[in-house]
């Protein structure tokens, strides 16, 4: 790893961000946003694991090879995700009335 | 050749005593440890296999029970999938091989490569010992909701032993990965690595990206069948297909892991025979890396009878096909490297056409599979069981089996008799389609897979194949016996006997412990035969 010395006052922000990201999850929780609901939820908790992995976890101050290799692990989440939920969304097109199968 | 001595000190010789090997961490030992234990799980294997052949001569199911009969499958593949297959070829040739290809001492983290054996070896044990003492009867696949609700055999104890063993593999394809990145020997760039380690890293990266997908879902499996969370179980929300979805993100993969090492070790052979350059290195070695990349997105094709919505199935479908390019890229590309070739034909060579002949069928018999129409006809018969049984035993074994011979007289420093080797080849290929040629036409017909009892018209189908079972069994015991007798009493083989380019042909046989006796600087592209004929002022091969 780099030996990178990240200033206190940038682990400081970043829990303060967090804290505050924590607040608006809760305060938000409160509002029903309809169909909207499961997004905001699931992007501020992307948000939040997002600064954890770039300054906890240093991937800001690695080499190139650090962020290529993190990308591809959550991409490969994505692709994992991406593919069966298209088998359980379009399920439901071809029905019982369906008249071709 | 000329009359060679083994070198007086090298890694075999340089220190003695049990300990020196269960405690070493020298990659090359540790490659000897794995062939140990792979060829013990192939033994367990193939016995089971020759069960299921045993009973299939007849039509009734007059030798075991139906309930046995599920057992013997069932551990026929587990033990070959996960626990020979897999780690055949890159956990003994990759461990042997890469470092020494690249001009390295060692593998980047060698006492976690000696940690991953010892995973993999209580992993097979801790299975092993649960599917005989009790067995598991859900097939290597353990399809929820029968093993979550129904099975009432060794599910979870099996599972674990699968679990742990996924470690190893994780550990080993890190070790490749760093190694590959950071121990290149000097001037060794990109893209003058030998094709055997572009190989070998597409399949760490499957092996990375794929395997915590597997322990996840025998994780899910386990908590499933203790609390019945419901995940897999429709009564309370959940979806068995879920199961078939996350089990193939790895184990469709998986197949890759097996076959890319293989394709990476025909890629040396036939350079090496033909005398020649790879025709188009660049792409294959970018082919390896598709197929890797491809390989992960046509998982569903092995769900097109389940609950899978058809629009899902045909996306699948349509993905499956582009796997054939990158297949088709690295068979065209090996036929062309043959082609004004100066070819001969030792014993690995031998082994090589065979994986050819064998990969193709096995490889076309595929892409009939991904055609969504076809496999709703042949799903879930013989037509399936011998198309990947070509793919995953014809072509990994045999290449796996070609590799051994190519680096033998380097592993042990001396050579075996030329004539059972090609003899054992020659078996090997007959046997082999003698055994599984007659099941593709038996599963066209309808003959379901994974029943002991069948109708009295498939039963010359069967008898064939049972027939070329023992054939296939005989040719993969020759080798055992003419290999063992050459660590004793073969030729010494010299550096390197089938004038092969490469840095591994470089350094003695058996190689110093530390692989090279000064650290080797890379001045040349791989396989260069042409440039060193002109510079040895010989006659150019063509």
């Amino acid at each position: 790893m780099s030996n990178h010395i990240v200033p206190v006052r940038v682990y400081l922000l970043v829990f303060g961000a967090l804290m505050v990201l924590t607040t608006v999850t809760v305060v938000v929780a409160y509002f029903d946003f309809g169909v909207l609901n499961n997004v905001i939820m699931l992007g501020i908790a992307a948000v939040k694991a997002t600064l954890v992995v770039l300054y906890f976890m240093h991937v800001r101050y690695g080499t190139q090879l650090i962020p290529i290799v993190v990308g591809s692990s959550v991409l490969w989440l994505l692709i994992l995700l991406a593919f069966t939920l298209a088998d359980y969304f379009t399920r439901g097109w071809m029905g019982a009335g369906s008249s071709w199968l | 050749m000329s009359a060679a001595e083994l070198p007086a000190t090298h890694y075999l010789n340089a220190t003695h005593g049990l300990k020196s090997w269960l405690l070493t961490r020298d990659h090359k030992r540790i490659g000897l440890l794995y062939l140990l234990g792979v060829s013990f799980f192939f033994a367990i294997g193939g016995l089971f296999a020759a069960l299921i052949r045993i009973e299939l001569i007849t039509p009734a199911g007059d030798v075991f029970q139906p309930d046995t009969y599920n057992r013997i499958f069932t551990t026929h593949g587990i033990m070959m999938v996960f626990f020979f297959l897999i780690p055949a070829i890159p956990a003994v040739l990759g461990n042997f091989l890469i470092p020494i290809m690249i001009g390295a001492k060692d593998l980047a983290f060698p006492r976690l490569n000696l940690l991953s054996w010892y995973i993999y070896m209580v992993g097979g044990a801790f299975s092993l010992y649960s599917l005989l003492h009790g067995g598991v009867d859900t097939g290597w696949t353990f399809y929820t909701p029968y093993s979550t609700a129904f099975s009432n055999t060794y599910v979870i104890a099996t599972g674990l032993g699968i679990f742990i063993n996924g470690f190893s593999g994780i550990l080993t394809g890190i070790n490749f990965i760093v190694t590959i990145h950071r121990m290149r020997a000097p001037g060794m760039t990109w893209f003058r690595l030998p094709l055997f380690v572009w190989g070998h890293y597409a399949t760490s990266l499957i092996q990375v990206l794929g395997t915590p997908v597997l322990a996840i879902t025998i994780v899910l499996l386990a908590l499933e069948r203790l609390f019945h969370l419901g995940i897999f179980d429709p009564a309370r929300g959940g979806d068995p297909v879920l199961f078939q979805h996350l089990f193939w993100f790895y184990s469709h993969p998986a197949v890759y892991i097996m076959i890319l090492p293989a394709m990476a070790v025909i890629s040396e052979v036939i350079a090496a025979f033909a005398r020649k350059r790879i025709f188009g290195y660049h792409f294959v070695a970018f082919a390896s890396i598709g197929i890797a990349v491809l390989g992960f997105l046509v998982w569903g094709h092995h769900m097109f009878v389940s609950s899978q919505s058809v629009y899902a199935g045909t996306v699948f479908s349509v993905l499956t096909m582009l796997v054939a390019i990158p297949s088709a890229v690295k068979v065209f590309n090996w036929t062309a490297t043959l082609f004004r070739g100066s070819v001969s034909f030792e014993t690995p060579m031998v082994y090589a056409f065979c994986f050819l002949g064998l990969f193709a069928i096995g490889g076309l018999t595929g892409v009939f599979l991904g055609t969504l129409g076809l496999d709703v006809h042949v799903h879930d018969t013989y037509f399936v069981v011998a198309h990947f049984h070509y793919v995953m035993v014809g072509s990994t074994i045999t290449a796996f089996l070609g590799g051994l011979h190519y680096w033998w007289p380097k592993i042990f420093g001396r050579m075996y008799s030329e004539f059972w080797g090609r003899l054992s080849a020659i078996v090997v290929f007959f046997g082999f389609n003698a055994t599984f040629f007659p099941q593709f036409v038996a599963g066209y017909l309808g003959m379901p897979r994974r029943y002991h009892a069948y109708p009295e018209e498939f039963q010359a189908l069967h008898v064939l194949s049972s027939g070329g079972s023992i054939v296939l069994g005989l040719g993969y015991l020759i080798p055992i016996v003419y290999l063992l007798y050459s660590i004793k009493w073969g030729k010494p083989a010299g550096d390197n006997p089938w004038g092969a380019i490469g840095l591994e042909w470089e350094t003695t046989s058996p190689p110093p412990v530390e692989n090279f006796a000064a650290p080797p600087v890379v001045e040349h592209e791989a396989y260069e035969y042409a440039e060193r004929a002109e510079r040895l002022g010989a006659a150019p091969t063509t």
